[in-house]
């Protein structure tokens, strides 16, 4: 009798699970992303709600943790089993994914929605090979923005700097008002994000370029390079003693608690104002420093695993429509605190460093392409090293970090 | 190792009792075959695998082409992987030993039959329990100049009290071996302890009558005859330093600049974030060598040359 029940039981729920199977066969995405803070999963969930609504399955496969998530999806992709679709940052990350055939070409796509149109050419660039666009970009992040505290500046009767010699100047004089003129995260990702603001700010656009793109020991023999350099190195007086190994968000929040002045970051940080309740162009404002107000931009991307599977392909096709309809990239970038990929939607309802962002972008001479576009991260993460070397020993000269990127160009690229 | 032991209790007196053993011997091979397997496949097999990329020119994904010599030259170019490898000595060297006198001390403390044993042998082993990680963030935060220690007793009044070891360059990489001693010492306590216990009483007895102090007794007779746990415990403490990663993850990230980076910590991030396949496992290779020449000694003292007397 048991044995009876017990048979059928276990043919009922294998009747179950192959139907279910069956069932989500007809548009079940499984996503891999590493969107893992609290506004990263909200800025996600946009995603997910549209395409929920768009009659779809949204499995949500997140990893904390980029290098952590990148490795899991690559070592799937290898392995046979990929995700629906994956993100990458905009960038190198998947050149050797589309140079083995792991992922799909979405120009059809591209062309259909006039992508090299809307899009800023960098991370058009950025996301075509070989003529084809490989993956969907869905954000643009401007990486060298200095916040600022309102209030500090005003009590101190200072305008927030508009070059990087000025604000060492004006750095010195707020220090000496017992102000931490300068909050950092020092942890080598940080150090060295700091140092491209500077490179581009004070070394200019083509700089920026030559440094991380062509890599030719030339650049970094000029004496305008040297002098950026020194002006970095000058920095290091305009951080606290406890910057050592803080991490970002704890660097931020000393701006929004009124202990320290600037802080150079990422437009993600914008969510730590957000959440503090304070409001962009009131409590902080938000300024690109440098003669002319250049942007770095990088941003996310979507690839989707080459697949045979017919059904899967038109999820992924879906899901492309999904990522960049107009609506859904205004509500997602005001979550993540990046601006929509498409230039061509009106972003008035976003807030004011977004609108400042966007207007910065609507000039191309203004754009530059960030450092996860133009070198491998062999490379990045030599002249990191190089950097939190240099930013952290006072004792080292200019020359010698100089000599470091050299050796990083000739090994690491 | 474990064909060898399932081989050795047979003594082959005669051709019957040979049969019947190689029949008691079969299901006991097929038994340890998976294990067996798994020791060649997944551990000696990825290891020459890793050495064999080490010698390639692989950066995302594994190639096999012939680079020969270029990652490992690279590799003691980088300043980043020679400070590496001094900071693991030092750490290696401090850690090992100051568990070991520390771990010995708490014993002989507790050793004394102290009032409140438990509680003692609970807090002295506590730390134990939290993951290198918690370690990790939990003596950032107390090092940490503006948070920490320093601010405390700024704080009572002492204002030019200064203890900033954890952003300065030179004395970071120790305040990581305070948190590994912090951390490793009570296990090496409780190894020490159970030794301890297993003293005969009467050498304490005969000790006592011929009028020894006590601080001899511990030193010339308990302390050799802990010998076994000494090594239990430097081989534990030892591997815990290989493997250094977790804590430096959390407590510093390597820093200051890259003071406290370590070799492990050298290898995930070139195998996992940059992409740098041939130089991650070349430095993973030097780990391996460097292991084998440290242990090959020890190995050969303790089994290959007792053996070979015997014989």
């Amino acid at each position: 009798m048991s044995m009876t029940t017990r048979v059928s039981a276990y043919t009922l729920s294998i009747a179950l699970i192959w139907s279910t199977g069956a069932f989500a066969q007809q548009m079940k995405a499984e996503v891999l992303h590493w969107w893992t803070s609290a506004g990263e999963s909200a800025s996600v969930k946009v995603f997910a709600d549209q395409f929920t609504k768009a009659g779809g399955t949204w499995v949500d496969n997140a990893i904390a943790g980029g290098a952590n998530a990148r490795t899991a999806g690559i070592n799937r992709m290898v392995g046979g089993n990929p995700p629906t679709m994956m993100q990458f940052n905009t960038g190198k990350q998947f050149d050797e994914l589309v140079s083995n055939d792991l992922v799909r070409d979405v120009d059809q796509q591209a062309q259909a929605g006039k992508w090299r149109q809307i899009m800023p050419k960098p991370i058009v660039d950025a996301t075509v090979r070989e003529g084809k666009f490989f993956a969907v970009p869905v954000n643009i992040h401007g990486q060298n923005w200095m916040f600022y505290n309102t209030k500090i500046f005003a009590d101190a009767g200072l305008e927030p700097p508009k070059t990087f010699p000025e604000l060492v100047e004006s750095g010195e004089k707020l220090k000496a008002k017992g102000i931490i003129p300068l909050a950092l995260g020092g942890q080598p990702t940080w150090e060295h994000n700091l140092f491209r603001a500077v490179v581009v700010g004070h070394g200019g656009a083509d700089m920026f370029r030559q440094l991380y793109g062509t890599r030719k020991p030339d650049v970094v023999k000029t004496p305008k390079f040297k002098e950026t350099v020194e002006l970095f190195g000058k920095m290091r007086g305009l951080v606290d003693p406890g910057s050592p190994g803080r991490n970002w968000n704890d660097a931020t929040a000393l701006v929004i608690t009124n202990k320290a002045a600037m802080h150079f970051n990422g437009d993600w940080a914008k969510g730590e104002f957000i959440a503090a309740g304070q409001t962009a162009g009131k409590e902080y404002g938000c300024t690109v420093v440098g003669q002319e107000p250049k942007l770095v931009i990088g941003g996310d991307v979507f690839v989707f695993p080459a697949t045979k599977d017919k059904a899967a392909l038109a999820t992924q096709d879906k899901l492309i429509q999904v990522l960049l309809d107009p609506a859904t990239q205004i509500e997602f970038n005001k979550k993540k605190g990046s601006i929509p990929v498409r230039m061509d939607v009106d972003v008035s309802s976003m807030d004011i460093c977004a609108q400042k962002s966007h207007a910065i972008l609507s000039d191309p001479a203004n754009q530059v392409e960030s450092m996860e576009i133009l070198s491998p991260p062999n490379f990045s993460g030599a002249m990191q090293d190089a950097v939190t070397q240099y930013w952290n020993n006072p004792n080292m000269s200019a020359d010698a970090f100089i000599e470091k990127i050299v050796s990083a160009m000739r090994d690491a690229t | 190792m474990e064909t060898i032991s399932i081989r050795a209790p047979s003594t082959p007196s005669s051709a019957t009792k040979a049969r019947r053993s190689a029949r008691t011997r079969l299901p006991a091979a097929i038994a340890l075959l998976p294990t067996a397997l798994v020791v060649l496949v997944v551990y000696i097999g990825c290891m020459l695998w890793t050495v064999r990329l080490s010698f390639t020119s692989s950066t995302l994904l594994p190639k096999l082409d012939w680079f020969g010599l270029t990652q490992y030259m690279r590799l003691f170019a980088n300043d980043r992987f020679v400070t590496s490898a001094e900071n693991i000595v030092i750490f290696g060297v401090l850690f090992i030993s100051g568990c070991l006198i520390i771990g010995f001390l708490m014993a002989v403390f507790i050793d004394q039959n102290v009032r409140g044993e438990g509680l003692f042998r609970t807090v002295f082993l506590y730390p134990y329990s939290m993951s290198f990680v918690v370690t990790g963030v939990a003596w950032q935060w107390f090092l940490n100049p503006g948070l920490g220690l320093q601010k405390l007793v700024r704080d009572m009044g002492f204002e030019s009290f200064t203890f900033d070891w954890l952003v300065n360059q030179r004395m970071a990489i120790y305040t990581i071996v305070i948190a590994g001693l912090w951390h490793g010492s009570g296990l090496t306590m409780a190894i020490m302890l159970a030794g301890l216990r297993g003293v005969d009483k009467d050498l304490w007895k005969a000790a006592k009558v011929d009028g020894i102090p006590t601080w001899r007794v511990y030193t010339s007779v308990v302390l050799p005859l802990l010998r076994p746990m000494v090594v239990t415990a430097t081989v534990l403490l030892a591997t815990g330093v290989v493997k250094l990663y977790d804590l430096v993850v959390a407590m510093t990230l390597g820093g200051p600049g890259i003071a406290t980076e370590v070799p492990a910590k050298f290898v995930m991030d070139h195998l996992f974030e940059r992409n740098n396949i041939g130089l991650g496992t070349a430095a993973a290779t030097i780990m391996l060598i460097t292991v084998v020449i440290v242990l090959a000694p020890w190995v050969y003292a303790r089994y290959v040359r007792p053996q070979g007397r015997h014989a």
